[in-house]
């Protein structure tokens, strides 16, 4: 994985001295809360309900194990023996003290780490596929074109106060486990006409209030092209995008409004201007970092076979784990969603252990997912067996990978201060009462919001929940047929919504329904594609 | 108005409040224009060689539309006086001088210590912008041509 160099390292450590600054300065009374306000924001700093909250950058969501570790002991130092990790593959901590913050930052530095830009509006931590670097079906490791933008939005004079938020994400498979196109700019690496890599480009989707699927602008952007075309499409918009209204003020609303075909022309009459501005780093910079993601040292003689006696592990194998491109290696989910768990958390010996794991068994590397889960991408499978019973001594081996159980949930009302409903409790509750059939049930990605900001994804769950408001009590919105990947669709409300006991009944009954129509080898999405809307709302309300 | 408080040229500075983008396309002989955040920097290319000034207006420091007028107008070859004005932050300016500004007027003068701190702090940049600096990029490979 990416080591920093000494201007790398450089940059951060500079980072940490500007931000003890401004923490000087907001505390001595210099600056204002309103100025030091996006000044907090862009070291990943939100005033929540009950404290500060920090959100920490993991680039691409991969970790080295020394890394983990140090998050695992900020946990324990700084908060209260806890990290949330989150759906864009970061870690948040949630009871921070602002004259401790410049402290953890210190900290991170020290492991090559840091909290820059993962809020505010500018461009946020790059996120990507969890499998890269072990996936059979990638063209190439995504991980490098994402350290290149990485570097090249670090600190970019131009856009760090754009209308809004800006979410990039690379992939490079067709298998889509990133949600790429409800990103603000999605790549995906591909293959051009003679067998060379370039980036098509996807821009505008997102999720939040309008829920936006990308669509492809580019197909084909040469490598050596690949960072001026983005700086194109980031100045289209920081020149366009509406700032009139925060609610609409994401690119998506400008390529929605201007129509795919002219954001496109005004970002190719960008893009042409800029090729004379001399911009685009050397292809030399990315084989530089290509070589840090290079593949390690992969043994060749292994077997394939795993010894499957004990049913337990059996299990987990089938639910949890991955082909890998190398044989006698398999790519393992390490669930953090635990039967009533809060969905994401783990504790600081967790993280320790987890890193610890990384060590022994995954050439000291792991990733974050999207879903709120951690791999170990490169396991021996003749390793497997010790390695779950570790994880499932500690805690960690739940095996219900994308089943029911593994809910993805924002913070809600717990922490979060524009929350209308609590996500927790409700992730909580159906996860304890759908337990027992979850294997029956098979595939099943449930996501829950607390408001319409859609941190939770509930737009892309195959079952979807949306706390609202309703006449100030806690009401939850049911949506159903969302997915995200190679077909992505957002999911359609069922109907009036319900209270939380209620919600966690409805989707019983959604279940329940699918149990007894599925086909064949039909998932639950499946079944809702084929048979769909009517006959759950007869089963809601009927 | 509010006055020029960094400047960073050693040309004499032009004495007259910029014009708006309006006005100027009137005043054929007007050295000084001032750019609003809803303005199109581009408007002013035909004009630059006669240009001298340009003040782009923060009204918000927030609003960072600003920033991409400053790097098309340098991008473009406009070699004059650009200010920027307004709610111009001490966190601000050292992005701001990466976009091209070279002259600061903030509405409330910053204090010239931290300022100094500001414009000082990183070493090096990751990405070249309208200032000149060589990103770090190009130091790793100074082997590579125009790099
Ligand atoms: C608790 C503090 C949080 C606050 C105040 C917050 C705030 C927001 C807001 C206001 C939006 C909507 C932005 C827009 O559409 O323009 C948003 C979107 C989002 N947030 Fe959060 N969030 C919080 C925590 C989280 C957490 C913990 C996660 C991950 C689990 C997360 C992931 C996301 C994602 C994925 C989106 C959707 C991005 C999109 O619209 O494309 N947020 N958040
Ligand atoms: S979806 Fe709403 S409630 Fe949940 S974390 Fe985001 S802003 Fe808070």
């Amino acid at each position: 994985m990416y080591k920093y160099d000494t201007y790398d390292q450089a940059m951060v450590d500079a980072r940490v001295e500007e931000f003890r600054d401004q923490v000087r300065r907001r505390i001595d009374g210099h600056i204002t809360e309103d100025q030091f306000k996006p000044l907090r924001l862009m070291n990943g700093l939100y005033l929540q309900l009950h404290a500060y909250m920090l959100r920490v950058a993991v680039p691409y969501g991969t970790l080295s194990g020394a890394q983990m570790h140090a998050l695992g002991d900020i946990a324990d130092k700084y908060d209260r023996g806890y990290g949330h990790f989150t759906t864009r593959q970061n870690i948040q901590y949630n009871w921070i003290k602002l004259d401790e913050a410049p402290d953890i930052l210190a900290d991170l530095a020290k492991v090559e780490m840091h909290a820059i830009q993962t809020s505010g509006n500018c461009i946020r931590n790059t996120s990507s596929d969890q499998y890269a670097g072990a996936a059979a079906d990638e063209v190439t490791d995504p991980r490098p074109y994402a350290e290149l933008i990485r570097q090249w939005s670090t600190f970019h004079p131009e856009f760090c106060y754009l209308p809004r938020k800006f979410k990039i994400a690379v992939i490079a498979s067709e298998t889509d486990r990133a949600a790429m196109r409800l990103h603000d700019i999605g790549v995906q690496i591909v293959r051009g006409e003679n067998g060379e890599l370039g980036a098509a480009f996807y821009v505008g989707g997102g999720m939040g209030r309008t829920p936006m699927i990308a669509p492809l602008i580019k197909q084909f952007v040469p490598l050596d092209q690949f960072i001026t075309y983005a700086e194109a499409c980031l100045r289209v918009y920081n020149r366009h995008g509406r700032r009139d209204n925060k609610y609409k003020a994401r690119i998506k609303i400008l390529v929605h409004e201007l129509g795919k075909e002219e954001y496109t022309r005004q970002v190719e009459a960008e893009f042409a201007q800029l090729l004379s501005q001399n911009i685009e780093p050397p292809l030399a910079e990315l084989e530089r970092i290509k070589a840090q993601f290079a593949d390690p040292a992969f043994a060749t003689d292994l077997s394939d076979q795993l010894d499957r006696s004990d049913p337990d592990f059996a299990l987990w194998v089938d639910n949890n784990c991955v082909t890998h491109k190398t044989p006698g290696y398999i790519a393992v989910t390490i669930s953090l969603k635990p039967i009533g768990g809060i969905p994401g958390d783990a504790s600081a010996d967790q993280m320790r252990l987890m890193a610890a794991l990384a060590a022994q068994y995954s050439f000291d590397e792991l990733r974050v997912t999207h879903a709120q889960n951690i791999v170990l991408a490169h396991v021996r499978k003749d390793q497997l067996y010790a390695l779950w019973q570790a994880l499932d001594e500690a805690g960690l081996g739940t095996a219900n990978l994308d089943l029911v159980g593994d809910i993805i949930a924002c913070p809600g009302l717990d922490y979060c201060s524009l929350a209308n409903a609590r996500s927790i409790p409700v992730a909580q509750k159906i996860g304890q009462r759908l337990a027992a059939k979850e294997q029956e049930i098979g595939e099943l990605k449930l996501k829950i919001s607390g408001c319409i900001n859609a941190c939770g994804h509930h737009h892309a769950g195959h079952i979807g929940i949306l706390g609202v408001d309703r006449k100030g009590t806690e009401n939850y919105q049911l949506l159903l047929g969302g997915c995200e990947g190679a077909d992505t669709s957002l999911g359609q409300i069922t109907g009036p919504g319900f209270d939380e006991d209620g919600i966690v009944d409805a989707v019983e009954k959604a279940t329940e329904l699918y149990l007894s129509t599925r086909e064949g080898g039909e998932r639950f999405l499946d079944t809702y594609r084929r048979i769909g809307m009517a006959p759950f709302k007869e089963a809601l309300y009927g | 108005m509010a006055e020029v408080q960094f400047r960073f040229r050693d040309d004499e500075a032009v004495g007259d409040p910029g014009v708006t983008v309006d006005s100027f396309g009137a005043q054929s002989n007007a050295a000084a224009v001032r750019l609003e955040p809803g303005d199109e920097a581009r408007d002013l290319l035909p004009h630059l060689a006669r240009l001298r000034l340009i003040e782009i207006n923060f009204p918000s420091f927030g609003d960072g539309r600003g920033y991409t007028a400053a790097r098309v107008l340098r991008e473009a070859g406009y070699t004059g006086e650009l200010r920027a004005v307004g709610d111009v932050l001490v966190d601000q300016i050292g992005f701001m001088r990466r976009c091209g500004f070279d002259a600061f007027a903030p509405e409330v003068p910053l204090d010239p210590v931290d300022a100094q701190a500001a414009l000082d702090r990183f070493a090096d940049v990751y990405q070249p912008a309208a200032d000149g600096r060589v990103p770090i990029w190009a130091k790793r490979h100074p082997e590579v041509q125009g790099g």
